[in-house]
């Protein structure tokens, strides 16, 4: 289990537009870098964000980001998204060697 | 591997540190990647600001945000923002997926560069157009490199 | 830097002064010197990498360790009331070993006495949580090392190996950090080198790093043999940058080019 950072607002206003940011922790080895002893280092990158919206009614997928090499090792990907309802924000990432991983957070629409 | 061989492969730095073969300006690639997200269409200067220092301290960690200027309602809206660079091994970084749902259409996240070079932000908008804008980055290399 | 140099002097010969007025002070940490995009990355939380080390951290003070099934919050409670102000005040002198520690070892210290647990290895990813997670807390303090008499003769052999030249480069600390502090070294500006961030995520290294990995990296740019992780120089050293520093405030965990 990567360590992540989800910073969120818990509360918003009915279609207000509110700021998520990600962090997560991975090396994001390219597969281009070589070790002390000359071998290259294998490639293990996270390759896709997801963030699902389910508000009690539909689970939508509000936001994807598809990553590749030049992104920087413990990722970091902000996005914005319209409060519509109080619900759960589900985030999933999923990357080489079977890696996936799921956090949630709430969120309170008034 | 010797102390000091060690020391010489690193202080090449970043370039090397990123790279198998040397890094070189590969703008057939560049079109092509564009125009690939693009599916074929037309890709227009504007609505697309993307913000990185023109001067980056290390290119491990370049912090960039593009945003795009649009309503972002269910007629008119931002369905992707891809993001291509000139001279790292590979031509894409990311390609984010938005909608109306997006509310604003600015993404951010931190990205490497090989070396110095252009980097471009592609935004494609529900009806299929799209709009670019492309910013010249220097990467200098850390001066003092550790083994 | 001559109005650094006469600082320094000043510094190193007295115990540390009250604090003199800010703007007559020529002393900057490296936060000063870097882009406005990454002083942005370590104001925001929701944004420093070495956040997640911290988070680390924090779980790491409330897990049970060692024969002693007690935690860090076992005996210290809360961190930000126990721990607030600690890290700005390191190295101290410990007398239960009668030597100067540093604030890892002093945590190990804790680890192998209190909760007979095994010290946490060197650079591990569990000692830079919980340094990184100890650091946080004094977060806008000022340094602060002690007033302590038998602190001394360590500070006095960290300012002759800070002034001493080293490596076939030979060059010593001060010849950048004190009298180049502020010029150009390739395409970096050369900071002042005050450990006022530490530990912090350093870009080059694409993950978080102690003081002694940073200085084991500088003696390698000078093409000299780092010493070895915990040799007694890396303390005496840390001592003379804690004086060196001291009334700068601490922005650990830091991130820097």
């Amino acid at each position: 289990m990567a360590r992540t950072l989800i910073t969120s607002p818990k509360t918003a206003k009915r279609g207000e537009i509110i700021e998520i940011r990600t962090l997560i922790a991975h090396p994001m080895e390219t597969g281009y870098r070589r070790g002390d002893d000359g071998a290259v280092l294998p490639r293990n990158l996270i390759r896709r964000l997801s963030c699902r919206y389910f508000d009690g009614h539909d689970d939508v997928e509000v936001f994807s980001a598809e990553l590749f090499p030049a992104i920087a090792a413990n990722p970091y990907i902000a996005f914005f998204t319209v409060a519509t309802a109080s619900g759960t924000l589900r985030f999933t990432w999923q990357g080489d060697n079977g890696f996936t991983q799921t956090e949630s957070v709430e969120l309170t629409v008034a | 591997m010797t102390t000091r061989r060690r020391l010489l492969t690193t202080t090449t730095g970043l370039a090397v540190a990123l790279c198998l073969r040397p890094a070189r300006a590969t703008p057939e690639e560049l079109a092509a990647a564009i125009s690939a997200f693009a599916a074929g269409g037309a890709v227009r200067a504007g609505r697309v600001k993307l913000e990185v220092a023109p001067l980056v301290e290390n290119g491990n960690v370049v912090p960039i945000t593009v945003s795009v200027e649009s309503p972002m309602n269910e007629g008119d809206h931002v369905k992707a923002i891809a993001v291509f660079n000139e001279r790292n091994p590979q031509r894409d970084v990311a390609v984010f997926r938005l909608g109306p749902r997006a509310g604003r259409a600015t993404v951010s996240t931190r990205i490497r560069l090989a070396t110095s070079q252009q980097l471009v932000a592609v935004a494609q908008m529900n009806d299929g157009s799209c709009w670019t804008q492309k910013v010249d980055v220097i990467v200098t290399l850390a001066a003092c490199v550790e083994s | 830097m001559k109005a650094l140099n006469v600082a320094l002097l000043v510094a190193l010969l007295a115990p540390p002064l009250a604090a003199h007025a800010a703007d007559a002070d020529p002393r900057r940490t490296g936060y000063d010197f870097m882009t406005p995009q990454v002083q942005a990355m370590q104001r925001d939380d929701a944004a420093n990498p070495a956040m997640l080390a911290v988070q680390d951290g924090a779980a790491l003070w409330e897990r049970p360790a060692g024969a002693s099934d007690k935690s860090c919050a076992s005996c210290h409670g809360a961190a930000a009331t126990s721990m607030r102000g600690v890290a700005a005040r390191y190295p101290a002198f410990d007398a239960a070993q009668q030597r100067p520690l540093d604030l890892r070892q002093r945590i190990n210290a804790c680890r192998v006495d209190h909760q007979h647990a095994a010290p946490f290895a060197t650079e591990s990813a569990d000692q830079l949580a919980i340094e990184g997670f100890v650091a946080l807390q004094s977060r806008g303090m000022a340094i602060a090392p002690p007033a302590d008499a038998r602190l001394q003769p360590a500070i006095e052999r960290g300012a002759r190996l800070f002034n001493q030249r080293m490596g076939q480069l030979d060059f010593s600390c001060a010849q950048c950090h004190d009298d180049h502090a502020g010029q150009r070294l390739g395409g970096s500006t050369i900071p002042q080198a005050h450990p006022t961030g530490y530990p912090l995520y350093r870009l080059e290294w694409q993950a978080v790093g102690s003081l002694q990995r940073r200085l084991r990296g500088c003696m390698a740019g000078v093409r000299a043999e780092p010493f070895a992780y915990g040799a007694p120089e890396w303390v005496e050293l840390e001592s003379y940058l804690a004086r060196r520093a001291a009334g700068l405030r601490m922005d650990a965990p830091a991130v820097r080019p």
